[in-house]
């Protein structure tokens, strides 16, 4: 299999989970919230600053529809994150080359 | 959920702060003698797959659930310093655009969540692989076990801030076992989904699993054929 049919695989399959596998994860607190609620650690927790974004929560503001509204915030974020960290690894890759002794 | 604001004070909140920001410099550092343009992509799409595999809790307990970290799993398939870029950027994305973990938090989470679960997941992963002999099971088996103990100790490094500068007044000892008690089911969720991925790309191209390819058994030199009649 060619590195770019692999990439290609491995995004849609990000993209399919993401975008409509994860409306049927567990929606019951994870370790950490568990925890922080039966032990008292979340006394001083305080409100995210930025809980009215278009995406917060994983949920798109204006979607009424729950399955639509958190598989479009997951589209959004595997697109987000594949193009920070392909671009960031792409820049690093450049900089190699042009610090390298020719 | 990642640790949101308020649960660590703004001292310790600076200074892991502080811990992440050179421990990202570092990894920008190191991540150029793992990154090539051919590479690059694939460090793309892991950040991506352990964006994706992070919204997927799954139930560990009664009215508990889990998700990926994804630290061994990055550092396996792309190296150490790219995996910790990978994750950090995951967390940093989901905290500005998801209000998942505290913009005060950054620090703690990247320190806990990229750079402890890939020092951990890569160290026990390459240990494991020195004293094994190569197979592509013995890598697949290693990602598992280096994907589940990444996760308590992480749990541990939370713990940790939580006493330098935790926020509540609670009992430690509770907080350390009932933390790693649970992160270690989360674990081997972890573990399970970590030797899945890798094993999903030994069986396709086991050559970019970055954390075994000097372990693989390479192009063997043979003497060429001589002409009929030769030994």
């Amino acid at each position: 299999m060619s590195r770019r049919t692999l990439v290609l695989l491995g995004l849609l399959l990000a993209l399919v989970l993401a975008g409509g596998v994860s409306y049927y994860a567990s929606g019951d607190p994870d370790g950490l919230a568990k925890v922080a609620a039966e032990q008292g650690l979340d006394k001083g927790e305080k409100a995210h600053d930025l809980e009215e974004g278009p995406f917060a929560g994983y949920e798109t503001a204006g979607v009424g529809d729950g399955r639509l509204s958190v598989g479009v915030a997951g589209v959004v974020g595997v697109i987000v994150t594949f193009v920070l960290v392909g671009g960031l690894a792409m820049a690093v890759a450049r900089r190699r080359r042009e610090r390298a002794p020719q | 959920v990642h640790v949101p604001d308020g649960f660590i004070d703004v001292p310790v909140s600076v200074g892991a702060g502080v811990v992440a920001a050179t421990g990202i410099a570092v990894c920008l550092r190191g991540a150029g003698r793992e990154l090539d343009d051919r590479v690059a992509p694939m460090a793309g799409l892991v950040a991506a797959f352990v964006f994706a595999v992070q919204m997927l809790n799954f139930p560990v307990a009664a009215g508990t659930s889990g998700h990926l970290l994804g630290g061994a799993l990055a550092a396996i398939l792309v190296g150490p310093y790219t995996g910790a870029l990978c994750v950090a950027v995951v967390l940093i994305v989901q905290a500005v655009l998801f209000a998942d973990g505290g913009l005060t938090a950054v620090g703690v989470n990247v320190t806990d969540m990229a750079l402890i679960t890939v020092v951990v997941g890569y160290l026990v992963f390459r240990g494991l692989l020195r004293v094994l002999p190569y197979s592509p099971a013995a890598v697949v088996g290693s990602s598992f076990v280096a994907a589940l103990v990444s996760v308590p100790v992480s749990a541990l490094g939370f713990v940790g801030f939580f006493a330098l500068g935790g926020t509540a007044d609670v009992s430690l000892a509770a907080v350390t076992s009932a933390m790693v008690g649970v992160h270690v089911l989360i674990g081997i969720g972890e573990a399970v989904i970590t030797a899945l991925t890798v094993g999903s790309i030994m069986a396709v191209r086991p050559d970019l699993v970055h954390g075994a390819r000097d372990r693989a058994p390479g192009l063997v030199l043979r003497p060429a054929p001589g002409p009929a009649g030769a030994s």
